[in-house]
């Protein structure tokens, strides 16, 4: 089978690249890093998928991901839009997750990703589930399924304009990942019900991940990359690997 | 849409825009709703005593100057600043009737946000502008001006970096402009030695009379005085932190043994027998040492891994943060410097105490308290944002580190072999990339080569910088790619002197020609000294032939990275360096290089007295109140607040992490790491380190042994092969001129020296940290150990956590009655000047657990540390979440290696408690918390016992068994007796030891009934719920 080429962006400060890279390329998929500063707008009719990888673009010195999305609306925001109407997917995760928030490329922002509650960066394995109900057409077929992996993140919190948004966001089915309690199995009554550590930021309804109103653009704040084979894991039984992610999302690529 | 080039993203350039009346300034405050300083500033204002803030809002503050309009304020506003979730936004002042403290960063302080926020201008075209930060407080409750004073002093600013007021700041943007270049000649002309030793005060040279002696003579016979340029560079290339004149120095040592005996001993230079005892080893997996920025040693057929430990121990004194960001950054530049990319960073941290009383904190002295959390956060922020995992380290609390805390910075890095490239040619371009050059970090390296005092922390303001990490991974991303290219035939980090160290090492062996106008500044004004001296962050030095100069630039710009060509290297064995038309250097190489006169020092070391513990009878505590307040102890307890907010899971590999077990709590060992690029294979390598400062004060000896004795048993616990140990020593020491402070320098390496030959493990790069004092105190003296290991197979690797009620317990090593030096004789008061002997001979045990670990026959190991085996018990049980019932030997007396007899530290008969009032008490209490080297505990499966008990025999017992009842249950063998005398041959004598006499052998895999074990109420019975013990090793909350 072909293996579909996925770009990865990389800007200054991007640091989890070559993992995502090589979950890609596990799951079958062609992945070429790419430095911003090279990338030109016409190339990304050459690509069928996008991931926006974790890290600290730019230091993250105008807030997590800001100056990326700035960045991702002012030079590629027509051809970002048009990839996903196309119903080819846009991934991104942790840094790239706030990109996209912070860009507008998951939908008006009625929602984004603040400080932690704790107040510090948090690095720590979390149990997450794909919400069954989402929208993503390219994650329909993990609805339901768990997947361990850590988070290691300073912003990660989900946080809402108002409190009706949430509400919202879960009519428009745009949840796509939640929190869950440790050791659960991805039961509808499992989240982490907002305690930490398994809700490990402090997140509004266990929110770990959201897709846009397409549902081509998808992000989430953990690293299923980093839990891609299993001497990865720190315990507790095999399976729930974030493999799984990566191997929807590339086939939704082909 | 337009198409940008690379460089279109650059910040705008530093020329004076002028004076223009169409400019216009603008205030932009920024606060976020719930943003976590808000709540963290009352607490921590609480805990300085100014109780009376009742409430705190917290903006970020941009200044902007340029030509902009209204519309371009509210557009840079909307689509930067402002995120519409959370934030409200001032432009111009906010209303407010709290008190406003306001603090923004010195001129020159790196302003990170600031430089995005001027090309973050640039991407939305808007006008060039200039901008600035600042943190804006406004603090409402029941304030007077002394609160006010004591929060701006102690709580919101750092007056090393940063200026801080009551009321609103002006903001202070870069300065435009500076004086004209030039290079004045220092009078050394006649100086006698007085009017020499004051010149070098005065310039804090850090050069004694000899050396500017030296100098002087020099210049005389050059018939002229050197520039300001040229004295600077002699005293940066002749100071202790670039040549390690101590190290390298004749020492006499008169060292007074325990009986009396004085031994006069000569020492052809400390570093020498280092290198002469990783020699001896003959390692044929040993790449470089000792010779470059860091250690290089084979990892597998393809790939070395390059190693370095470095301290940043004043910086991070005066200013946390900035001092432990920029150490990181130190240190992996110094893995860059072998052409290596980072993979992993540990660190260890040295404290006061957490809960030191303010009225007891020297004047100068930050609170150790605000040191940790700044270091902390100066750690995390710098290899968070490198992406790399921070996987292991250690932290320490002790009176010793109050004026002066130790910050060790290590890094592992991964190259294939023989890639590294280390000969300049003369023709090759000086190429510098990375950070530009400001006025950061002058004097670095003569500043941390003298000790601290409250005046000297007033003067050091530029020694300390801030970080910017996405600087230097641009440079990583760069190098890794300019090396796999052969652009460049040699590279080194430019740290302490600046370019003058880095350009001055590289062309030793052939000349260099320089000139400063090309350096790449901050801001304009730097005299040619200040740019060349100049210790500002995230540079790197390549020699590039000419034709690789033209890539290197392709290379830079994609990744974003500044490259200036600066001069070039020459045959003419000289060092020229100039400013445009301004000469401010010429000097021979070998007056830099080989012109220093070799120091002679006096040492003096006195070997503890051994006497037996005196007076001071042990405090009646129970056995389960001992263990939970040991695990509670600072030394011990859980350090998940610290680690968590290090990224120990970036690059994907880290196979064991800082904690384990089900809920992730229980502390582990050491790192196991599977780099990137090595998946084709099983092999990983493992990090740990050894620290045993309290051992050192009673001898400094027995410290290197035990640290290299540590780093041992953490490396061998998690799967690591004993026969592939690379070592690092770091050596934390007060000022080397002090004749006692050098004399357990010598012992420490002494120590090293002789840990090298019975661990067969080589040393593969060092670092010495003298001169740390404050006020004429000496810093605890530290050896640090850091080790790496490999292991043959990341999917044969053990962690702390039990697994599996029923599996067996076992103790490999065995203890002392000896508790000098330990946690507990700290924790409780106990005079013993006694340490336990370090190991003779202890690579056996640990192939033996290696061999075990490797037939897959072991579910969990801990090494056994501060606290003793009763903490590493309860270790294992809170990581596991299961009990344990375990009858642990009565303390045994050490026994003297009749090999070992010179350096034998204890007395051999008599463990010197028969006249306490308490013997029972003491035993107990030894048993449980010693803390002998070489001890491991295991947990094999029942299935297992016969292999096990085969293959450890004498080295190890059977010392119990996992349970589910969720109790730890310690039985101490009953008093002075051997403590498993129901189930094995009984001991010899109370001098002997059964174990390493071979006593027990495989039989030892006895009984050890439920039946034996004494009814509850037993004074040597320990019994604690693994939840109790959870909660006094301060785990986080479980899932």
């Amino acid at each position: 089978m072909s293996r579909p080429p996925v770009l990865i962006p990389h800007a200054p400060g991007t640091n989890r690249d070559t993992e995502a890279a090589l979950a890609v390329a596990a799951a079958g998929g062609d992945p070429q890093i790419v430095p911003v500063g090279d990338l030109r707008p016409a190339a990304f009719s050459d690509y069928a998928a996008v991931l926006l990888p974790g890290g600290f673009s730019y230091g993250d010195a105008l807030g997590a991901g800001g100056r990326l999305a700035l960045e991702l609306r002012a030079w590629f925001g027509l051809e970002l839009r048009e990839f996903a109407r196309s119903g080819k997917p846009i991934l991104g995760i942790c840094n790239g997750f706030q990109a996209l928030a912070k860009s507008g490329l998951l939908g008006p922002r009625s929602f984004t990703l603040a400080a932690n509650a704790g107040g510090r960066f948090e690095c720590r394995w979390v149990t997450l589930r794909v919400e069954p109900g989402c929208r993503s057409g390219w994650l329909g077929r993990l609805g339901g399924s768990t997947i361990r992996c850590p988070v290691a993140h300073g912003e990660g919190r989900l946080a809402v304009s108002d409190p009706g948004v949430v509400a919202e966001l879960e009519q428009a089915r745009r949840i796509a990942f939640r929190y869950l309690a440790s050791g659960s199995t991805g039961g509808v009554a499992d989240v982490a019900a907002g305690a930490y550590p398994a809700n490990p930021n402090g997140s509004v309804n266990d929110i770990a991940g959201m897709c846009d109103p397409t549902g081509a653009v998808v992000g989430l704040m953990p690293h299923p990359e980093d839990h891609i084979v299993d001497w990865q894991r720190p315990s507790g039984p095999p399976g729930s690997r974030g493999s799984a992610l990566f191997e929807a999302f590339v086939a939704a690529a082909r | 849409m337009k198409v940008r080039g690379a460089e279109s993203r650059r910040a705008p350039a530093l020329e004076d825009p002028g004076a223009d009346e169409s400019r216009r300034a603008a205030r932009i405050q920024v606060r976020s709703a719930g943003h976590p300083e808000e709540r963290r500033i009352p607490e921590a204002a609480a805990q300085l005593g100014v109780t009376g803030l009742s409430d705190c809002r917290f903006w970020t503050v941009y200044h902007l100057e340029g030509l902009l309009s209204e519309a371009d304020v509210a557009r840079l506003c909307a689509e930067v600043l402002v995120d519409p979730v959370t934030d409200e936004v001032v432009v111009g002042l906010p209303d407010t009737t709290a008190q406003v403290v306001e603090v923004a960063p010195l001129a020159g302080v790196t302003d990170g946000a600031a430089r995005e926020l001027e090309r973050a201008a640039a991407v939305l075209e808007l006008p060039p502008l200039r901008a600035a930060t600042a943190r804006r407080y406004e603090l409402a409750g029941d304030l007077d001006e002394a609160d006010i004073g004591i929060l701006m002093a102690r709580l919101l600013a750092n007056p090393t970096i940063e200026r801080s007021h009551s009321g609103e700041l002006a903001p202070s943007f870069s300065p435009t402009w500076g004086a004209a270049p030039a290079a004045l000649p220092v009078e050394l002309t006649g100086l006698d030695d007085g009017q020499l030793a004051e010149l070098s005060r005065q310039r804090m040279l850090s050069l004694d009379v000899i050396e500017m002696q030296a100098i002087q003579t020099h210049f005389v016979s050059c018939g002229r005085d050197p520039t300001d340029a040229e004295l600077e560079t002699l005293a940066q290339a002749w100071s202790e932190h670039c040549v390690h004149k101590t190290f390298k120095a004749r020492i006499t040592l008169s060292h007074t043994r325990a009986d009396g005996r004085l031994e006069v001993s000569h020492h052809d230079g400390l570093l020498n027998a280092l290198r002469r005892a990783t020699a001896e080893l003959e390692a044929d997996w040993l790449r470089s040492v000792f010779v470059d920025n860091a250690g290089i040693v084979a990892f597998d057929d393809d790939l070395d891994l390059a190693v370095k430990v470095e301290t940043h121990n004043h910086p991070s004194a005066l200013e946390p943060f900035g001092g432990a960001n920029t150490g990181v950054g130190g240190v992996v530049r110094d893995i860059l410097g072998v052409s290596a990319r980072p993979i992993a960073c540990t660190d260890v941290l040295c404290f006061g105490p957490e809960d030191l009383d303010e009225a007891d904190l020297p004047a100068g002295v930050l609170h150790p308290r605000r040191i940790r959390d700044g270091v902390v956060a100066g750690i995390g922020d710098y290899g968070n944002k490198l992406g790399l995992p921070t996987v292991n380290g250690a932290v320490l609390y002790e009176p010793g580190y109050v004026g002066n805390p130790l910050v060790f910075c290590g890094a592992l890095g991964l190259l294939p072999a023989g890639s590294h490239p280390t000969a300049p040619r003369a023709g090759d371009r000086i190429i510098v990339i990375g950070g530009r050059t400001g006025r950061d970090g002058i004097g670095g390296a003569t500043f941390s080569s003298a000790g601290l005092d409250a005046a000297v922390v007033g003067r050091a303001g530029s020694a300390v910088q801030i970080g910017d990490p996405i600087v230097e991974k641009g440079c990583i991303e760069v190098i890794e790619r300019a090396r796999d290219r052969g652009l460049y035939h040699a590279i080194t980090d430019c740290g302490a002197g600046g370019l003058s160290s880095a350009v001055g090492e590289m062309g030793a062996d052939l000349g260099a020609e320089v000139d400063l106008a090309t350096v790449p500044l901050k801001y304009p004004g730097l005299q040619p000294w200040e740019i060349w001296l100049s210790e500002a962050q995230e540079r790197m030095v390549l020699a590039v032939p000419e034709d690789g100069v033209a890539p290197l630039r392709t290379l830079c710009q994609t990744w974003d990275v500044e490259l200036s060509d600066i001069g070039s290297f020459t045959s003419s064995g000289r060092l020229v360096v100039r400013h445009g038309a301004c000469d401010a250097i010429d000097l021979p190489m070998e007056l830099l290089h080989d012109g220093l006169p070799r120091q002679e020092l006096a040492a003096t070391h006195s070997d503890p007295i051994a006497a037996p513990g005196r007076g001071c009878p042990p405090p009646v505590i129970d056995g389960a109140e001992l263990l939970l307040e040991l695990l509670a102890h600072p030394n011990v307890a859980s350090r998940e607040s610290i680690v968590r907010s290090y990224d120990h899971e970036v690059r994907g590999g880290t196979v064991v992490r800082p904690f384990t077990g089900p809920s992730a709590d229980g502390p582990t060992d050491a790192a196991v790491l599977k780099p990137l690029g090595t998946w084709h294979h099983d092999r990983a390598v493992a990090l740990a380190v050894g620290i045993n400062p309290r051992i050192g004060v009673l001898d400094p000896w027995a410290m290197a042994l035990y640290a290299i004795d540590e780093a041992f048993r953490n490396l061998t616990a998690v799967g690591a092969d004993p026969d592939r140990v690379a070592l690092l020593d770091n050596f934390c020491w007060g000022d080397p001129t002090k004749p006692d402070r050098l004399g357990s320098l010598v012992r420490a390496v002494q120590g090293c020296v002789e840990g090298a030959r019975r661990y067969r493990a080589p040393f593969v790069s060092g670092k010495d940290s003298l001169y740390n004092e404050f006020d004429g105190r000496a810093v605890l003296a530290t050896l640090l150990i850091s080790a790496v290991g490999i292991v043959p197979d990341l999917h044969r690797v053990a962690t702390s956590a039990l697994t599996t009620a029923g599996s067996d317990l076992w103790l490999v090593g065995q203890g002392s009655g000896s508790l000098g030096g330990s946690l507990v004789a700290d924790l409780l008061g106990l005079d013993d000047a006694r340490v336990p002997a370090p190991v003779s001979d202890p690579l056996p045990r640990y192939r033996a657990v290696h061999d075990l670990i490797g037939r897959g026959l072991v579910s969990a190991a801990h090494d056994v540390s501060d606290g003793g085996i009763a903490v590493a018990l309860a270790e294992m049980a809170i990581g596991g979440q299961l009990g344990l019932t375990a009858t642990i030997p009565h303390a045994v007396n050490d026994v003297t290696d009749p090999g070992d007899l010179d350096e034998a530290l204890v007395e051999t008969a008599g463990n010197g408690y028969e006249a306490s009032a308490a013997p029972d008490r003491l035993g107990m209490i030894a048993a449980l918390a010693n803390e002998a080297p070489g001890r491991l505990v295991l947990e094999t499966p029942f299935a297992a016992r016969g292999a096990v008990a085969e293959r450890l025999g004498p080295l190890g017992r059977r010392i119990g068994t996992v349970t589910g009842t969720g109790e730890i249950e310690v039985r101490v063998a009953a008093g002075g007796a051997d403590p498993l005398s129901g189930f094995q041959p009984r001991i010899e004598s109370r001098t002997g030891s059964s174990l390493e006499r071979g006593g027990n052998g495989g039989r030892v895999a006895g009984d050890l009934r439920d039946g034996s074990v004494p009814p509850t109420g037993d004074p040597n019975r320990v019994t604690v719920s693994v939840e109790t013990a959870r909660r006094a090793f301060g785990c986080q909350e479980r899932l």
